[in-house]
């Protein structure tokens, strides 16, 4: 194997201008299921229609997650939703205390 | 092949009932979802108790399993006996939606022999397969990768080892070890997800692989503090360079650098560096900046020289009262 050169990859959060095919095809999910999450608030792209909606890898993570979080727990939308907005909360917090403990 | 406890990895007696059981899977569920949970077995402890809840959850599947005796410890070696399953039928594990990996091909060797493969072939782990009949994409997998805060400033080349299930020829399990080469972007940070296509789970016909993601955190550093894209160093400096300002070397990730601190620099003071922080990932992107918080030092006053320099001091500064904002006079 090369040593020099890896596997190339990309940073999920890092990316922009996806389109609603990218996020479906990234999610393995359905249109459907990804609009739901627009009209619920949880991810917000830019762009008036769905076939303009441009995302973000952060809209992105977040999809994947409470896509995750309902089929796997059996939470409904509004459930993975609540529960995401408090993990990514957690994880400012933690990041923050950690800082804290660090000095 | 390991016989294992499902009523033990789920917590509950062999009495229990299925409304126990359901509420014992959801409560771990909760606990060990790898998107919540912060213990680092996560992921194996989620997938277990999938497979466990996939065998309890069907009561067909759940009587023949306790047909085999109460006796059987987790671990113990463990064949079947011949007759075991006489009388019932299932076949495979349908979908709980347990496991990252979701699909049949996850389940212990135990639970295979016991009730056979994954009668679905199910896509990738979350959501609805796509493609035709007998095509689905791979599973996503998922990995955490540690790295040193100054691999994001230079980017780097890290050898990950992934332990993969595999079935052989005879249809067993195995986990295998695979080395994968990958190149860390730079300007990656902490909690980022870098994405490979195609380095998941192979797919199941003319399905695509799924992808593998790998999850970036930083490994401790001694000197430096990382706040998303910035990153802050403790500066310790000597009470005369803090007072009459000095020029002092600093270390950063990618360097030192030559800083100038002004006259009367008070502790906790913050210096920034503008740029200096965490790089760009992208051209759109922007750097961070790196903080120094600014420290003072004391020279130790451990012999009568240096104690004559500390009453000098004292007695050139009578008005000077530190604690003047607490209200006290001396």
């Amino acid at each position: 194997m090369n040593m020099q050169s890896g596997i190339e990859g990309v940073i999920l959060e890092e990316l922009t201008e996806l389109t609603l095919a990218d996020v479906c095809r990234a999610c393995t999910a359905h249109a459907e299921s990804i609009i739901e999450l627009v009209d619920e608030g949880i991810i917000t792209p830019q762009g008036d229609a769905p076939q303009r909606w441009v995302f973000t890898g952060v809209h992105l993570r977040r999809a994947r997650v409470v896509l995750r979080l309902q089929s796997d727990l059996g939470v409904n939308r509004a459930g993975a939703a609540l529960a995401v907005q408090l993990l990514e909360e957690i994880d400012a917090l933690r990041t923050r205390v950690r800082a804290l403990e660090d000095r | 092949m390991e016989f294992k406890d499902y009523y033990k990895i789920m917590g509950v007696e062999r009495s229990a009932t299925q409304d126990d059981i359901k509420r014992a899977y959801r409560q771990l569920a909760r606990k060990y979802h790898p998107d919540v949970s912060k213990e680092a077995d996560a992921e194996a402890r989620f997938k277990e108790l999938g497979e466990a809840y996939e065998a309890l959850k069907d009561p067909e599947k759940r009587a023949a399993y306790d047909r085999l005796g109460a006796n059987w410890k987790g671990g113990q070696e463990f064949r079947p006996p011949p007759d075991w399953n006489e009388g019932f039928e299932f076949s495979g594990g349908g979908f709980t939606g347990g496991g990252m990996g979701g699909d049949g091909a996850d389940y212990s060797e135990f639970f295979e022999q016991l009730f056979g493969r994954a009668t679905q072939s199910r896509g990738a782990s979350h959501g609805p397969f796509r493609g035709g009949a007998g095509h689905a994409h791979g599973t996503d997998r998922h990995a955490k990768v540690l790295i040193d805060l100054e691999d994001a400033y230079q980017g780097a080349t890290r050898m990950i080892v992934l332990h993969v299930p595999e079935t052989d020829a005879q249809g067993h399990v195995a986990l295998r070890e695979q080395k994968l080469n990958v190149t860390i972007p730079r300007g990656v940070r902490a909690g980022q997800n870098i994405r490979l296509t195609g380095q998941g789970a192979p797919g199941i016909g003319q399905g695509k692989a799924g992808d593998l993601y790998l999850e970036i955190e930083f490994r401790p550093h001694p000197h430096y503090r990382v706040d998303q894209r910035d990153v802050m160093l403790d500066l310790p400096l000597a009470p005369w360079e803090a007072a009459l300002g000095a020029s002092v070397t600093v270390p950063t990730p990618n360097g030192s650098v030559d800083l100038k601190i002004p006259a009367g620099s008070a502790p906790g003071a913050k210096l920034r560096l503008k740029g200096r922080g965490i790089p760009a990932a992208s051209a759109s992107g922007v750097a961070g900046d790196f903080y120094v918080v600014l420290q003072i030092a004391l020279p130790p006053a451990n012999d009568e020289a240096a104690q004559a320099v500390y009453s000098d001091m004292a007695k050139q500064f009578p008005g000077f009262n530190p604690r003047a904002k607490l209200g006290v006079s001396s």
